[in-house]
């Protein structure tokens, strides 16, 4: 019951803040809320008893991502408010395409999970021999989903190349 | 568990914890100025109190009846939210400290930490990388050049020693095998050794970074009077300003606490493992907490004392070509010599 009163309020939170930051005019106001978004998805993390993931969306995305983030939004200065699109019909009907595919996709992945609930997860998490929230995240992420990891590793290892060779032009 | 066990221990723990903080952060500043003051020959603050030991009582007072401005220009919300977010992750960080074990007081089991979550370590460098919002906040919305600049120096020097800070952390929970602070120092315990004699140059590194992360001398750029006036809080007055001067002082605490705590033992008292110096267990284990750290925060002042300050160029050459790569070398040195010892059945 009182998980339940939790999670809706956190749930309220998260939406509310994920509308102020699509609503706000000011870009710097518009970023914090995003954190404060994030802080609260990382509240509903504790809810589900992964405190592991909590502390590292907090530590990657609330403390890494949007700091630098808010580097650039403020190197950039959008003061001034954006010049209108000559076609401000055509920008709301591209955004109204847009939000209905990605709401068919979720609508989709949503239903396919409610018709079979992750079994393939399920089975891995009574197979592995560590206890601890931590311990079981580092033990499938180094056995069941080893190449996922080591593809996303050097995908992050390349665009750090890639952007050490678009900012120095002499090496 | 009662409701006594469940919610009035855990608040009342809380309330000494954060009220501890608070006047050990105050009187911090006096021991600093009374220190520097006699590393130059001077006596330092004497009038209010006997050698000047009201002196923060004072001050107190002075910052808070103090005029508070907000300039015309200042984007108003961010001004003022700015200092609280600075102050916020310096205190909440003291709930997962381990100041001692479980200890039995008045007939109960009590234990002398606030909370013992299993990510301890993960929590307070998360909480860490959130307080660099507050300065750079503080920069912005000052709307003026001074802060906008030493607010782009802080943050670039505490996201790049972060990294340095970080990778350390991560030879000491190879070591341990746990990310809860209490599993660490029972993990020292149980080593039989401080984890400061088996990792010097973790602990070295730690500790460059942590002067660096708190914005202390010989790193202290972001408020360098020469060039940037008074820093990203040179608009802010009267109380708001107080709320960085503490979450300073209370960021060099925590840093000094789990200093304690990773690298010497926290609660443990010297050379655990020697039982003939079992005679020192007359010192309640968290008075060795508490001198352990203080000896760290005279060090922060120390420091302070002696040393000019570092050039940007310097600093940001220190951090990425020197601390990070030990810091990897270190790791990696580490993991093999554990890996290698766990397969001995060590």
């Amino acid at each position: 019951m009182a998980e339940a009163i939790a999670f809706y309020v956190i749930s309220a939170f998260v939406l509310g803040f994920a509308i102020m930051v699509v609503s706000t005019r000011d870009t710097v106001h518009s970023v914090l809320f995003l954190v404060l978004d994030f802080l609260f998805v990382a509240a509903l993390y504790v809810l589900l008893n992964s405190p592991f993931l909590a502390v590292i969306q907090i530590l990657v995305y609330a403390g890494g991502i949007v700091v630098l983030y808010l580097f650039v939004v403020m190197l950039v200065n959008l003061k001034r408010p954006p010049e209108a699109h000559q076609d401000p019909h055509r920008r709301t009907k591209l955004g109204l395409g847009l939000a209905a595919a990605v709401l068919l996709e979720l609508g989709a992945i949503a239903g396919a999970s409610y018709s079979s609930p992750a079994p393939a997860v399920a089975a891995t998490a009574a197979n592995i021999p560590v206890t601890g929230n931590t311990e079981q995240v580092g033990w499938l992420l180094y056995t069941s989903y080893l190449i996922p990891f080591e593809i996303a590793s050097m995908l992050l290892l390349v665009a750090m190349i890639g952007a050490i060779v678009l900012a120095k032009r002499e090496l | 568990m009662s409701a006594v066990d469940t919610f009035f221990i855990p608040l009342l723990k809380i309330v000494i914890v954060l009220n501890a903080t608070l006047v050990a952060v105050t009187y911090m500043v006096l021991l600093e100025r009374k220190v520097i003051a006699w590393a130059q020959s001077r006596l330092g603050p004497m009038r209010v109190g006997p050698y000047g030991a009201l002196q923060p009582v004072a001050d107190a007072i002075k910052l808070m009846i103090k005029e508070d401005i907000t300039p015309v220009k200042a984007d108003k919300w961010v001004f003022t939210a700015a200092p609280i977010i600075s102050m916020v992750p310096a205190l909440i960080v003291y709930a997962v400290i381990p100041f001692g074990p479980e200890v039995s007081l008045f007939g109960r089991k009590v234990a002398l930490y606030i909370t013992d979550v299993n990510v301890g370590l993960l929590y307070i460098v998360s909480v860490a990388s959130v307080g660099v919002y507050g300065i750079i906040l503080a920069g912005y919305a000052s709307n003026s050049k001074y802060p906008l600049l030493a607010s782009l120096r802080a943050s670039a020097q505490l996201i790049s020693y972060e990294v340095a800070v970080t990778l350390t952390l991560v030879s000491v929970i190879i070591m341990s095998g746990t990310l809860s602070m209490v599993g660490i120092v029972r993990a020292q315990e149980h080593a039989g050794v401080w984890y400061a004699f088996i990792q010097p140059l973790a602990f070295g590194i730690f500790f460059i970074g942590g002067l660096a992360e708190t914005n202390r001398a010989p790193f202290d750029l972001p408020e360098a009077e020469q060039e940037l006036t008074g820093g990203f809080h040179t608009e802010y007055s009267g109380m708001r300003f107080a709320l960085f001067f503490l979450a300073e002082y209370a960021n060099m605490i925590v840093v000094s606490s789990v200093a304690t705590t990773l690298f010497f033992g926290g609660w443990l008292r010297p050379f655990p493992n020697i039982a003939a110096l079992g005679f020192l267990d007359i010192v309640p284990s968290w008075m060795w907490f508490l001198v352990k750290s203080f000896v760290f925060l005279y060090i922060f002042i120390w420091v302070r004392a002696t040393l000019p300050r570092y050039r940007y160029d310097q600093l940001m050459r220190l951090g990425w070509k020197v601390l990070i790569p030990l810091a990897i070398a270190n790791l990696v040195i580490t993991g093999i010599v554990r890996v290698v010892m766990l397969g001995a059945g060590g």
